[in-house]
């Protein structure tokens, strides 16, 4: 669904849940049951209370507005040179969190700041059998 | 040793500017200490009086400051390697100003080399490095750039408030003036307002000549205490205020627009006792035109939204309400990755009167500010006043 071939993100214990949930279509996103932070980027710990214990992970609506955006016309970095221009964005799910992400399937003058996107899922290849995918979204 | 007082018992005794734009067979730590040479001089000091060390460079690693006291054959008691991006070099005269207030030591220098231009650097549109760096795990899979970071911040900006392309490409069209008066500028020749907007796209709606060039250089900066400082061979600059601050996505809520700036002017404008309206020049990280303009609202010299107009119409020229870079800034003067000395440098020549074509007429107070890291991800700020010696 995107002509961008997504380097493989690097998943720590901390961050995994993110993107496992993503090589299950699901948008994981992660929630602390003592202060109720929704919280993204995913860490090891609640980053109010300083603490594990209460953080869960939970699977998001994948739904969520366009914060902000850029056309990217130059990009020399792997897997990116070939698929400019490209959309990168900022996208506010609306669980509350921001998420930087790319828009995908749609053309460059159509996308526009608080439109509303929906998540997919670009799946990867990787030589060590996960079954991680790089969430993105489209226009809804 | 004795102590100064903090911060206005602290000067800056002597600067220096690497005239070089291209030094494809120089080094990194070669620049800095020619800078290292050129300061001291500047000062009408020598190395041997030299006993705080402070340095950071785009290759410069855990040891760095370690690698480049060894370089200089140096054995100062005070070592800071700080490293928060291209303002790195604005905090570290705060924190020599705090290390000689504590008499930690007496005589600190501050440098910074690099030759990004001869190493064919990609600074701006180069990604932001391998996904497997824990840092950039949930941005190298987007196609994080500095520039796209930038042009985010632009296009909301614009949605928001209605700042035009025109606005922007007003402030390159400045820097483009300012460096025709400097003789040291990578770029001299006058561009206009369509220039910018004709010039190509690298991230709408930032155009090439929307982003700063890349150059090799470095620069030096000598700090002491006041005390000393009137005694030396160049007149001091007096440090009256500073402060430093951080912004970035915290947990995916924060506001986008607000940076650092606002943050540390606040702190550094406090401590020194001063209004917007005492502020002759202004120095600022221009890394992008929308770096300026977002730089300037949240210094607050205008409100959030008025930064266009602020800079339109000669705003932040020589002879305008706030000239800001006389240099011509990194938009066209020199950008080597990390340009926060030369806003000190240039702050500095300026309040000694030194600067020729482009001085600011009647420069007694200045602010520089120091953007490192992208306003539009994550970031520092640091933020200096200093003032004339009356």
């Amino acid at each position: 669904m995107s002509s961008i071939t997504h380097p493989n993100p690097y998943a720590s214990w901390e961050t995994r849940g993110f993107w496992e949930g993503a090589g299950r279509d699901q948008l994981v996103l992660q929630k602390c049951t003592t202060c109720g932070l929704v919280q993204h980027r995913p860490r090891g710990v609640c980053a109010h209370c300083l603490d594990s214990r209460g953080l869960e992970h939970f699977v998001a609506s994948g739904r969520g507005l366009i914060y902000s955006y850029t056309v990217t016309e130059q990009n020399q970095a792997k897997g990116f040179v070939e698929a400019c221009p490209y959309i990168m964005a900022y996208v506010t799910l609306d669980e509350g969190p921001r998420l930087l992400t790319v828009i995908v399937d749609c053309e460059p003058d159509s996308v526009g700041i608080g439109m509303s996107v929906i998540a997919g899922f670009a799946s990867q290849e990787r030589d060590d059998g996960e079954l991680f995918a790089i969430p993105v979204f489209r226009l809804s | 040793m004795s102590t100064a007082e903090f911060p206005t018992g602290v000067a800056i005794a002597g600067v220096y500017e690497h005239p070089s734009r291209f030094s494809p067979n120089k080094t990194e730590f070669q620049i800095m200490a020619e800078c290292a040479k050129g300061a001291l001089d500047d000062a009408g000091l020598a190395r041997e009086d030299v006993d705080g060390l402070f340095g950071a460079s785009m290759s410069m690693g855990m040891m760095g400051i370690v690698d480049l006291a060894e370089y200089l054959d140096m054995r100062p008691d005070y070592l800071d390697g700080t490293n928060i991006g291209g303002s790195s070099f604005v905090s570290h005269v705060t924190h020599a100003a705090a290390a000689i207030h504590a008499g930690l030591c007496s005589t600190a220098l501050v440098l910074y080399g690099s030759t990004a231009a001869s190493n064919a650097m990609a600074i701006g549109t180069g990604g932001t490095g391998g996904s497997k760096n824990p840092d950039t795990a949930f941005s190298a899979p987007y196609g994080m750039t500095t520039v796209g970071s930038y042009a985010m911040y632009a296009n909301l900006h614009m949605n928001k408030y209605g700042t035009t392309s025109e606005q922007l490409a007003e402030i390159a069209v400045t820097m483009r003036q300012h460096a025709g008066l400097n003789p040291l500028a990578k770029m001299r020749t006058p561009i206009t307002i369509d220039d910018v907007l004709e010039s190509r796209m690298i991230s709408r709606p930032l155009h090439l000549l929307d982003c700063c060039i890349i150059s090799d250089g470095g620069g030096a900066v000598v700090v002491t205490s006041l005390e000393r400082a009137k005694n030396l061979k160049t007149k001091p600059v007096h440090l009256l205020g500073c402060g430093e601050a951080v912004q970035h996505q915290g947990v995916g809520d924060s506001d986008l627009l607000t940076i650092a700036a606002k943050q540390s002017s606040l702190t550094a404008m406090k401590m020194a006792g001063i209004k917007h309206s005492d502020i002759d020049f202004a120095m600022v990280y221009d890394s992008f035109t929308i770096t300026v303009l977002a730089t300037l609202e949240n210094l607050g010299f205008c409100e959030p939204g008025e930064g266009g107009d602020f800079v339109s119409n000669g705003g932040i020229g020589l002879g305008g309400q706030l000239p800001v870079n006389p240099d011509g800034g990194g938009l066209s003067s020199n950008h080597p990755g990390m340009r926060g000395i030369f806003l000190v440098i240039e702050a500095v020549k300026q309040l000694r009167g030194e600067c020729g074509d482009r001085q600011v007429a009647s420069a007694e107070i200045a602010i520089a500010h120091g953007t490192g890291g992208t306003i539009g991800d994550k970031h520092s700020g640091a933020t200096l006043v200093l003032g004339a010696d009356r």
